[in-house]
């Protein structure tokens, strides 16, 4: 088993507030990990300390076996190994789709615009959009923005991706085709972690589900047995909570 | 015209005087075109570096843009002016008006700018630097371009602002259009030149004032 991402006694402070009290994690290659939990209890914190967004307070974090956290690591270099994908798109507004899809391959990777041009056109239909290449975030969707979203992590052939609740802000009606598409990233092979709310989703696609309370993982394992079967008392309330 | 005309649209004086206010243009065009240069470029780099969140930098640039802005700009032109030589620095009137002007306009620029890149949300950068871009890189591609559109209209009107006063380089001797026109006055006794030099500005200013409000549009946001 190749492991892509290894966290180990990571610990997140902000100020006296410990959000994150020592968390272990394995993500194995091609590996679709769902992490569950209340709102709080550390969830997107765990995943902006696996790319350093926020700086973890102590602990390590490895991806592909490079300690990110080493004094003297190139972090740029390591980001682009590692997808991420917001909860608000975060496409930039003054970029059409494929402008944002291929700003990172020509000025990180520098590739050339063609290069750039063609690896992004390929991204973007990879995720249905090739027809939206000329269109402005303002002129997409919500669902679209965020597809052009993960077109833009994708195209950096990353190693893992993670989603921070990415169909959190998007009506109902545009959810499916977010998912849909993350359904055809586990299909490639692409390596997971998905902080959501879509259970029914995790039921279907995630290889395990982690449950997170207060800082912690509480307790994992299998969707089937998490969401049917959990042996901690805050799982089955947070799962009787979810189903009303 | 009777006597209105006679004082302030005499054609004799100001035939006289025109070619002397042809230079003045000239000289306030230059003087206008190296002020908003050095002042905006100046104002950039001042809100870039700010942006390095460098305490004790940033301490002396909040500093600096909080005097800069609280002078008048006629005292700073006098100072750089008539002081300075007492130190030993001998500034040419032109010299003096510019630096003065540049570093207000740079004062007031780089508060706009500054406020311009912290409008940009901070999902913006995580994006960005989630990407591999790194803050430089960020900053150039992805928040500037944000930051500019947004404060090109408070831009235009401060540069617009500052520029028309290359006048006071008038008191330093600055041989622009109210010297000039100043001068002409001084000589023959009739406003005619004055007059003449209000055109000069309005010839210089109003296309300003248009070219504003044309970047304005341009940049608007695409919505």
């Amino acid at each position: 088993m190749q492991v892509i991402l290894e966290v180990a006694g990571l610990r997140k402070s902000f100020g006296h507030l410990e959000v994150l009290k020592g968390i272990d994690l394995k993500v194995a290659a091609r590996e679709l990990v769902f992490v569950i939990g209340p709102s709080g209890s550390g969830k997107s914190t765990l995943l902006r300390c696996c790319n350093r967004l926020e700086e973890p307070t102590s602990g390590s974090v490895r991806v592909e076996g490079v300690d990110i956290l080493a004094p003297g690591v190139d972090i740029n270099a390591v980001r682009r190994r590692i997808g991420m994908v917001f909860q608000s798109f975060n496409l930039y507004p003054h970029l059409n789709a494929l402008g944002n899809v291929t700003l990172a391959l020509r000025k990180v990777l520098k590739k050339t615009r063609a290069e750039a041009e063609d690896a992004g056109s390929l991204a973007l239909a990879r995720v249905g959009l090739m027809d939206k290449a000329n269109a402005y975030p303002n002129e997409l969707s919500g669902g679209q923005q965020q597809r052009v979203a993960i077109a833009r992590a994708l195209a950096l052939e990353p190693s893992i991706m993670l989603f921070d609740e990415p169909t959190s802000a998007l009506d109902p009606e545009l959810v499916g085709g977010v998912l849909a598409v993350m359904r055809e990233m586990r299909e490639w092979g692409m390596t997971m972690v998905v902080v959501s709310h879509e259970m029914r989703f995790a039921r279907s696609a995630a290889d395990r589900v982690l449950f997170m309370d207060q800082g912690r993982i509480l307790e994992e394992g299998p969707p089937e047995k998490i969401f049917n079967r959990p042996e901690q008392v805050r799982t089955r309330e947070f799962i009787a909570s979810l189903n009303g | 015209m009777g006597k209105f005309g006679e004082t302030f649209l005499n054609w004799e004086v100001m035939a006289q005087y025109a070619p002397k206010i042809v230079e003045g243009f000239f000289v306030t065009l230059q003087l206008a075109a190296v002020v908003v240069a050095t002042g905006l470029a100046a104002g950039l780099a001042a809100a870039l570096v700010r942006s390095l969140r460098l305490r004790l930098v940033n301490f002396f640039i909040v500093a600096a843009v909080d005097v800069l802005r609280a002078l008048p700009p006629l005292v700073l032109i006098m100072i750089l002016y008539f002081a300075l030589p007492t130190v030993g620095v001998r500034l040419s009137g032109f010299v003096a008006t510019w630096l003065a002007l540049s570093a207000v306009l740079a004062a007031f620029a780089e508060e706009i700018f500054w406020a311009g890149i912290l409008a940009v949300p901070r999902g913006q950068w995580e994006a960005a630097r989630s990407t591999g871009l790194g803050f430089l890189q960020t900053m150039r591609h992805v928040v500037l371009p944000q930051a500019v559109r947004l404060t090109i209209p408070p831009l235009t009107n401060r540069t617009i602002a500052i520029t028309k006063g290359t006048a006071l380089g008038a008191t330093v001797a600055v041989g622009e259009i109210l010297y000039q026109a100043q001068t002409g006055y001084s000589f023959s006794y009739n406003p005619s030149p004055l007059t003449l030099g209000a055109i000069a500005y309005l010839i210089l200013f109003i296309p300003v004032v248009w070219f504003g409000r044309w970047v304005e549009t341009r940049f608007a946001w695409k919505r």
